[in-house]
């Protein structure tokens, strides 16, 4: 990476549709840029599409059940082009994944320590004993007390914490541009959790990667990250550095999310909460698909989809609301509580 | 409420060991800690569904076992788990899973009927649109609106909750939070909530309960818990929580490590392996529960607050200061 402000990371209007049972318009339209060496968290509900969009950079997806279009380049790479060896060489070694649940990630049957050296042998043309001497290099960077023992340790016989120390030791070994991080601290618990993020963010500084976090978890995005996109329904809805999302919101929907954490509610109170449920995505969004619960919503959110505002570098609105004028309400219908 | 020990035959986990605490009628106490602290234990204890090995449960006045039997009990305390759809027969539409308790305590089929309308209306659900649905035709708010009801028609007094908002988003959360806090002033309900997530539990709950590894290791009204933070595992759990203010995020973990495996946990003081405060008495003795700053309602058990421990911060009153 020899300009710093060059975009590592760069998707236009990808659109991701699951077709089987029933179709679902996963991706709609998303476009995303990162810098390299920059953190961005993309914090959504389930079924926004933040899963979704870190397994299509990977090409994780099922091929024959997903139709794709759209472009997505890292670090120059086209990625919708990549197959067979290409994409094998891509995997691990220019991006690599960590998932929430390191036990289902990692191999049951073979040792850390091989399965890092694995990696390292699999994208450098280096002996089993270098790789291994790397693995161990990994383990103590990830802080994993007594690597060598836990060099030769199976994943069962690590602690949750660990294991996931053991899983960003692997994804790290191949020195990605780009770590892709699927909610990697929502299954621990608190104390690890924090421990992790703290790890990650300390990493990150070190190997100067970019990272595309996605979580649920407002507080874990404050903690972690640059920048956050707020997914919805296949689409960024609002885009800004980590204090214009938590200090000045714009979409309604940021909005309600920062409501819902309870962070400084207080007991007793009323919690502001948004209505009704997210859409179920099964036809292609014609309109803003957060209008049916938006209290500020008027008849063109339902005609048309919402304009995207860019009141700045790296901010974005996508919401009518942008325009400065007075919203007029809509009749509102209550939608079923979800 | 009195509790005992949960002993398996085989690697015996002494999942809950020594605990005693009280519900007040008409209070929501908030139990809190990490995976493995006995909280979804202590949860099973209190509706029966684990057997007792030592020690009492009192609910209104009578023992369990002695003047209570389990089916008066079910009668009194219901439960909402975590997995709304797991814990809804996926066989029934939702009005048949809810008539389903009141049938079988013999109330006519019709009567069952109507209340589990009723009850359906109450929890936001319209019958007319919802009565006959499946559970995997509904989402999981409505699932758990549904589990909700559920427990109601059994006119309880009291329902342990546990983690029963955690597997909702975050907007659906708050739904479901708004409902029980109506439903608990309506039907004047006791609550037992259980989380992980420190943000609702200070919301919901009168008091709190702070467990680590099988023990209480803090209990005390809300405010007075959430301030003084008396137990250095209380301030620890309290200061992971991710800070919410970019200008200030946290800096270094409050502690190392994970939580010890709760088959062998550690001797004296199970937090003192993490804890840096530890003094060598705090690997030999277990802190008995002492009152903070003389509070009747607030009780920590650290041998820093207790004068005669031997520990070298407990003598003069010297108060370990809360995180933050």
């Amino acid at each position: 990476m020899t300009d710093p402000t060059a975009n590592l990371l760069e998707i236009e209007n990808l659109e991701v549709r699951f077709h089987g049972e029933r179709t679902v318009h996963a991706i709609n339209g998303l476009d995303l840029e990162l810098k390299s060496g920059e953190v961005m968290t993309i914090l959504g509900e389930s079924g926004s599409g933040k899963s979704v969009t870190l397994k299509a950079l990977l090409k994780l997806l099922p091929e024959r059940r997903t139709a794709m279009s759209g472009s997505m380049t890292v670090g120059g790479i086209d990625v919708m082009a990549l197959k067979g060896r290409a994409l094998s060489d891509y995997r691990g070694k220019t991006v690599s994944m960590i998932f929430q649940e390191p036990a289902l990630a990692l191999d049951p049957v073979y040792t850390i320590g091989d399965q890092i050296a694995e990696a390292v042998m699999r994208h450098e043309r280096v002996s089993k004993k270098d790789a291994l001497a790397r693995a161990l290099d990994m383990l103590k960077r990830v802080r994993i007390p007594s690597p060598e023992s836990r060099l030769k340790n199976y994943p069962h016989e690590m602690s949750g914490g660990m294991r996931q120390r053991a899983m960003i030791a692997l994804a790290l070994a191949c020195k990605p541009d780009l770590l892709l991080a699927d909610e990697p601290t929502t299954a621990l618990d608190a104390t690890v959790q924090i421990q992790v993020l703290l790890l990650l963010r300390e990493l990150q500084k070190e190997f100067g990667m970019g990272i595309v976090f996605v979580t649920h978890d407002i507080g874990v995005a404050v903690e972690i990250s640059d920048r956050i996109a707020v997914m919805y329904a296949g689409n960024i809805v609002e885009e800004g550095t980590v204090g214009e999302i938590i200090k000045d919101p714009r979409h309604p929907y940021t909005k309600g999310l920062l409501a819902s954490n309870l962070h400084d509610a207080d007991a007793g109170e009323t919690l502001s909460s948004i209505p009704g449920s997210p859409p179920p995505l099964d036809v292609k969004p014609d309109h803003c698909s957060f209008a049916p619960r938006c209290a500020h919503a008027e008849e063109r959110c339902l005609s048309a989809l919402p304009p995207v505002f860019k009141p700045g570098p790296g901010r974005r609105v996508a919401c009518i609301l942008e325009e400065g004028r007075a919203p007029q309400r809509l009749g509102q219908r209550l939608p079923e509580p979800a | 409420m009195r509790k005992g020990i949960f002993n398996r035959k085989t690697n015996a986990v002494r999942a809950v060991d020594g605990v005693s605490f009280t519900v007040a009628k008409g209070e929501t106490l908030g139990i809190v800690g990490e995976s493995g602290c006995g909280k979804s234990t202590t949860a099973r204890l209190l509706v029966g569904l684990e057997g007792i090995d030592a020690g009492d449960l009192i609910f209104d006045g009578d023992r369990l076992g002695v003047d209570l039997s389990l089916k008066d009990l079910w009668d009194g305390v219901q439960m909402v788990f975590q997995d709304s759809y797991a814990s809804l027969n996926p066989r029934l539409t939702i009005e048949e899973t809810i008539a389903f308790g009141p049938k079988m305590r013999g109330v006519a089929a019709d009567e069952a009927r109507r209340l589990a309308h009723e009850l359906l209306g109450r929890v936001g659900l319209a019958p007319a649109r919802f009565a006959g649905r499946y559970p995997h035709e509904l989402s999981g708010g409505q699932r758990q609106r549904v589990n909700i009801a559920r427990s109601l028609a059994m006119k309880p007094r009291l329902i342990i909750l546990d983690e029963a908002v955690s597997a909702l988003d975050k907007s659906v959360e708050a739904q479901v939070l708004n409902l029980l806090r109506e439903l608990k002033d309506e039907f004047g309900l006791t609550y037992v909530f259980i989380s992980h997530d420190l943000n609702v539990v200070r919301y919901v709950s009168d008091r709190i309960m702070v467990m680590y590894l099988g023990e209480v290791v803090e209990i005390g009204p809300v405010a007075a818990v959430w301030e003084k933070r008396a137990h250095p595992y209380t301030a620890a759990l309290f200061a992971a929580m991710p800070s919410m203010d970019p200008d200030n995020r946290t800096e270094v973990p409050p502690l190392a490590g994970d939580p010890p495996n709760p088959i062998d946990p550690p001797s004296g003081c199970r937090f003192h392996t993490r804890c840096s405060f530890a003094e060598p008495v705090c690997g030999k003795t277990r802190p008995k529960s002492v009152a903070v700053d003389g509070a009747a309602d607030h009780d920590a058990a650290c041998h820093m607050l207790d004068p005669i421990s031997g520990h070298s911060k407990s003598a003069g009153g010297s108060r370990l200061e809360a995180a933050e």
